[in-house]
């Protein structure tokens, strides 16, 4: 038989083996060294409150999360050992040689029912013990226990912004969420309620907890509890429109005496002063009240975030800028040049306009 | 281009141990047209999902039971005509020429008595009842459902008018059987369709 | 040797082919020819064409995302346009390009290794082609016309799943939502219209001798992905009319104002989504269980088992499909049934990983150049099992959801298991089609450059979805650290891409300078080896009869053929 096969392989195809074998381990090590955080780039980020591995959790969620995760990475890497290390020595030990005698074919093996049963019924053991596993782990976070103090937040997805409100306190805010760190003897844990406004979104801060979605017409309950105080980064995960990209949330973890605190300056009325009474002027007789509201104010709008406590927060935009005066400025002149597809329009006011509502709205602390 | 090459060479073993199993009751047109129904089931399950889950959750507006009657007739006269188409093919099986075109016209017009009547039910809930597609969850997928339904008789309708012109000019005979007999599957298929929706609409759901 | 006229009957059918003088000769009449046909090879080849065409435009579109993505802050294009991109490229690959070829090779390959003459209904056929090409102008025409949400071009941008309520009249104004809605629409006609034809085909028309276990495993899997097709674009098309009826009658079926429900979509989309990927990935099967054995010179190892897993992976399929939506709040009954459900259809899936190393296991494996793609295809399939079985646990689902370590996944699946085999299957029946061999060469200088472009890029993109980078955003800040990372990505896809037009030129050359193939260049034992390269319009002068699994196989080993083994 003179079999006319294109193009032999001999040489080369053993280095282009080593190739695979090459990705597979560095893949491999990649993750580890992830998995322990050992980078210096990585507790840097860390310590600054940006870092948003899922394998930095600090938050039970995702600590049991994280936990899963290992085990399961461990299995899929055990098993990727086995059979890339059959695939890859049966690639070289079964190759065609030069000095290969043609004229006859390999042994034809059709089948072995042994080998067969064997390989149907590891994967099946496998199986059923990560199935297990993955059990449990669902429960433990679906159905956690509730303890008396813990906290509630109503989440409500907007395009392209959060809102926030703390019923117990009557305290409605954007973008930020402020949560208490609990002690080990005195668990405080916050449930989030989670709803729409329009489309659908997903709340995402990777080092507390899962992902959850805001669907309107389905509010979904999920429950973070960081350990540590900082600040902890998230942003929208479901795609919801042009500025998807730019729905960041951040998560303040305070100390129980600075969320006290935190919670009577938003609880405060309005601490004003007379020299922005045009400003506040300019803000009443706009169309900035249809979607904004400032309590004690004619503002009364649900269409944007609240902004009685606008000067408390750090970004403008749900993350698109730090709120500075000068960013405020602009935002207002034109929000799209920070964040294009908002749906803030421009507001068309004079320079003198924009100055004295500037200065009214830098004194809403 | 391929003229040089040798003709191919023909692979022959002899008759007695060869296996067959190409099915022999089942001609290419029946499993094809059951593929189809297989595919338009699924397109109606989802339908038939959708009122299932939506059953009482309407918001406002006329209920079920506020506003539908019970279609009996229209009932008995599509599942009647898939008694007519039977004994339409077999009667074209045997070569009964008139008998099918009476038997195939008749079908027709219990068909068309079925369109009929669902117009006119649908006429009573848009304007006396004041039921339409947007009113309510109940509204979108009733008419949905049902018209989805209604889309497929008159699709049917259409093509057994087509064979019945074709067989005024004499142009059907028993050597199409098969081809006519693929038809009527359709149509059994809309029938069964029927109790279905009749089932989930007019008993269950009301 | 020239036919004169040849008569071949075939079940009621006369076949009379065209002599000579009669082939068509302008440039006109060749182009009529081509559109007017009903012959599956011809049609094949266009299928096969068309999805060439898309997966370039497809290619264009992801080059765009990833250089947009390539650094922090950037703004080489804006959210709108990239919202179109992203959209654009996955419905395009999807739709336009990955079931094109999967019906492609279908059409071509299913009348040859069955023996038949053509598939059941060649004008079905013909119909079904060119509602896809339809389906995709209607698609494309979107840049142009009608009216669009923010100036020039008003092409889709939802997504390639359109949730609700983003595709709601109020969220998606104009008419770029309807139009993916009906490009898709009618593509899926196209698609229910060829699995019928090919049930009907491998189901009525193999030749003599051939059972339902003695056919091809290609038959075999193309069977099976017939099926899931009938049942799965049904509930696409369903979800659609509704959205259709919510977007111009005012229905509610997904209003939330109404008491609709947004979720419903989802699953529903997702009853047709999850189905889709497997009619896209068990093509690729079929490619590796017809083309393994070739190259490693031995017979597939356990076709039962390899029969009985591809059933199982079809009907346990059907159920996996809210493993999409883990993060959209279902209780924890439901999220732990779905979660086993998906383990569980790891078991068949892993259990055809091995038969194929049994398949090489103890062979002779020349490494032409499909199969160095099937090599490649083996362990990177194996790599996008293992992220599957990641995201099957539902609460590390929960963390890698809608980020870029599921893009990294399906990406790993639809182009290093699926495009690898589509490309080893090009160089490996090509020369069937055409007559000529593709360049080994330039064969081996694609794959090179395809698998190390492959890797950069795909290896790479888990480790942004782990470090928390959310999938949709057409940027992102410098302090969030994932810029080299993206960086690595984009490269990769230029590397990607310049393999590619190797591969291109490679078609379009070797159509003129290939080597001369010859009815049957790799030794292979399956029908559609036996007949001319390319073959005649009739493709068997005489309707085959066989014994076994490997006719030719029995026919080059007369002393030890199949027929006595199984």
């Amino acid at each position: 038989m003179n079999p006319k096969i294109m193009g032999e392989a001999s040489g080369p195809a053993s280095r282009r083996c080593w190739w695979f074998a090459n990705s597979g381990i560095r893949r491999l090590l990649w993750t580890i060294a992830l998995l322990c955080g050992r980078s210096a780039h990585a507790s840097n980020v860390l310590e600054k409150g940006g870092s948003t591995s899922i394998f930095a959790p600090a938050s039970p969620p995702a600590h049991l999360i994280a936990g899963l995760a290992h085990f399961v990475l461990l299995v899929a890497g055990g098993i990727f050992a086995v059979v890339a290390g059959l695939i890859i020595y049966a690639a070289i030990r079964f190759r065609h040689r030069p000095g290969d005698d043609d004229s006859w074919e390999p042994a034809q093996v059709y089948g072995s029912e042994s080998v067969e049963l064997a390989w149907t019924i590891v994967p099946v053991v496998i199986v059923t013990i990560l199935a297990l596993t993955t059990a449990r782990v669902i429960q433990e976070i679906q159905n956690p226990s509730r303890p008396a103090n813990a906290l509630d937040v109503q989440v409500i997805g907007h395009q392209f912004w959060w809102e926030i409100r703390y019923p117990k306190y009557g305290i409605v805010t954007a973008n930020e969420l402020h949560v208490p760190v609990g002690e080990l003897s005195d668990r405080q844990p916050t449930f989030l309620d989670l709803r729409s406004a329009d489309v659908v979104h997903s709340f995402w801060v990777p080092r507390l907890a899962g992902k959850t979605d805001l669907v309107p017409g389905h509010p979904n309950v999920m429950w973070i509890e960081p350990e540590k105080a900082g600040l902890y980064l998230g942003q929208c995960a479901e795609y919801c429109g042009t500025q998807h990209s730019l729905m960041l949330i951040r998560v303040y973890a305070d100390s129980p005496k600075d969320f006290v605190r935190w919670v009577e300056e938003q609880k405060a009325g309005l601490a004003e002063s007379s020299n922005v009474a045009a400003g506040r002027h300019v803000f009443e007789s706009y169309a900035c009240i249809n979607c904004h509201n400032v309590a004690g104010t004619a503002g009364s709008g649900h269409f944007g975030p609240d902004l009685t406590h606008l000067m408390s927060r750090a970004t403008l935009g749900a993350g698109a800028v730090p709120n500075t005066y000068s960013n405020l400025r602009a935002w207002i002149k034109d929000p799209g040049q920070f964040k294009p597809g908002v749906l803030m329009p421009a507001m068309n006011l004079g320079e003198g306009e924009i100055d004295s509502l500037v200065a009214y709205l830098s004194t809403l602390k | 281009m391929s003229e040089s090459v040798a003709a191919p060479r023909p692979i022959t073993v002899s008759l007695s141990e060869i296996e067959d199993d190409s099915p022999s009751a089942m001609s290419c047109g029946r499993i094809g047209m059951f593929c189809l129904i297989i595919a338009e089931s699924a397109i109606f399950a989802i339908f038939v999902v959708a009122y299932v889950f939506y059953l009482g959750r309407s918001l406002s507006g006329p209920t079920p039971r506020d506003v539908l009657e019970v279609p009996v007739v229209n009932t008995i006269c599509l599942l009647s005509s898939s008694a007519t188409i039977s004994m339409a093919v077999r009667s074209l099986r045997k070569g009964q020429k008139k008998r099918f075109v009476a038997w195939w016209s008749a079908t027709l017009v219990l068909g068309i008595e079925f369109l009929v009547g669902t117009g006119l039910e649908w006429r009573h809930l848009i304007q006396d009842a004041g039921l339409t597609i947007s009113t309510n969850l109940f509204g979108t997928t009733y008419f949905s459902l049902v018209g989805l339904h209604a889309a497929h008789v008159l699709v049917g309708l259409a093509l057994l008018l087509v064979v019945l012109l074709l067989s005024l000019s004499k142009a059907v005979g028993t050597e199409h059987a098969d081809r006519v007999e693929v038809l009527a599957l359709y149509w059994h298929f809309v029938d069964v369709i029927w109790v279905v929706v009749f089932t989930v609409v007019y008993l269950v759901g009301r | 040797m020239k036919p004169a006229s040849i008569q071949a009957t075939v079940g009621s059918r006369d076949y009379s082919v065209k002599e000579r003088s009669e082939q068509p000769s302008s440039v006109a009449a060749i182009v009529h020819s081509w559109i007017t046909t009903v012959d599956h090879k011809r049609l094949g080849i266009m299928y096969l064409m068309f999805a060439m065409l898309f997966l370039g435009i497809g290619g264009v579109e992801a080059m765009l995302i990833r250089l947009q993505l390539a650094k922090p802050d950037s703004h080489l294009v804006g959210p709108e346009t990239f919202n179109r991109l992203f959209t654009l490229h996955g419905t395009t690959m999807i739709f336009l390009a990955a079931m094109p070829f999967v019906f492609g090779f279908g059409n071509f390959l299913i009348p040859l290794m069955i023996g038949a003459r053509d598939l059941a209904f060649p004008r079905l056929n013909a119909f079904g082609f060119w509602l896809t090409v339809f389906g995709g102008l209607l698609l494309y025409y979107s840049l142009i016309g009608g009216e669009g949400m923010a100036g020039a071009g008003s092409a889709p941008d939802v997504g390639w799943f359109a949730y609700s309520p983003l595709t709601a009249r109020a969220f998606s104004k104009g008419h770029s939502t309807d139009y993916w809605i009906l490009g898709v629409m009618v593509g899926g006609f196209g698609s229910i219209a060829t699995a019928i034809n090919l049930i009907t085909s491998i189901l009525c028309l193999r030749c003599p001798g051939m059972t339902l276990m003695k056919m091809p495993l290609l038959a075999w899997l193309y069977l099976v992905v017939s099926g899931m097709v009938l049942l799965a674009i049904g509930p696409l098309t369903a979800a659609q009319i509704m959205l259709l009826l919510d977007r111009y009658l005012g229905s509610h079926f997904f209003d939330v104002q109404a008491g609709g429900s947004a979720v419903l979509w989802m699953h529903f989309f997702w009853i047709f989504g999850h189905p889709e990927v497997y009619v896209l990935v068990l093509p690729a099967f079929a490619f590796a269980s017809e083309i393994i054995p070739v190259f490693s010179r031995k017979a597939i190892f356990g076709y039962p088992a390899m029969v009985a897993a591809t059933v199982a992976i079809g009907f346990v399929g059907l159920s996996v499909w809210a493993h999409h939506m883990f993060a959209v709040g279902m209780s924890a009954i439901s999220n732990t049934f779905f979660a086993i459900s998906t383990m569980m259809v790891a078991v068949p899936t892993g259990i055809k990983i091995f038969n194929w190393i049994g398949t090489m296991w103890g062979g002779r494996i020349r490494y032409a150049t499909p199969m160095l793609f099937s090599l490649a295809f083996l362990i990177q399939f194996l790599i996008a099992g293992l992220t599957g079985i990641m995201l099957s646990a539902a609460p590390f689902d929960w963390q890698l959801t809608d980020s870029y370590f599921v893009v990294a996944h399906f990406h790993y699946v639809i182009v290093g298991a699926i495009v690898f085999m589509i490309f080893a299957a090009v160089y490996y029946w090509y020369p069937k089609a055409t007559g000529r061999m593709l360049d080994e060469r330039l064969g081996r200088w694609h794959f090179i450059l395809f698998l190390v472009g492959f890797h950069l890029t795909f290896d790479t993109m888990h480790l942004p979805g782990v470090l928390g980078m959310p999938r949709r955003i057409y940027a992102y800040g410098a302090e969030r650290g994932w810029g080299t990372l993206n960086l690595i990505c984009t490269v990769g896809a230029v590397v990607q891409g310049a393999a590619t037009l190797i591969f291109v030129l490679n078609v379009v050359r070797s159509l003129r300078t290939g080597v001369i193939a010859g009815n049957d260049p790799w030794d292979a034992w399956t029908l559609e080896w036996s007949t001319s390269s390319p073959p005649p319009e009739y493709n068997f002068s005489t309707v085959p009869k066989v014994k076994s699994r490997r006719p030719l196989w029995d026919l080059k080993h007369p002393d030890d053929p199949d027929s006595h083994y199984e």
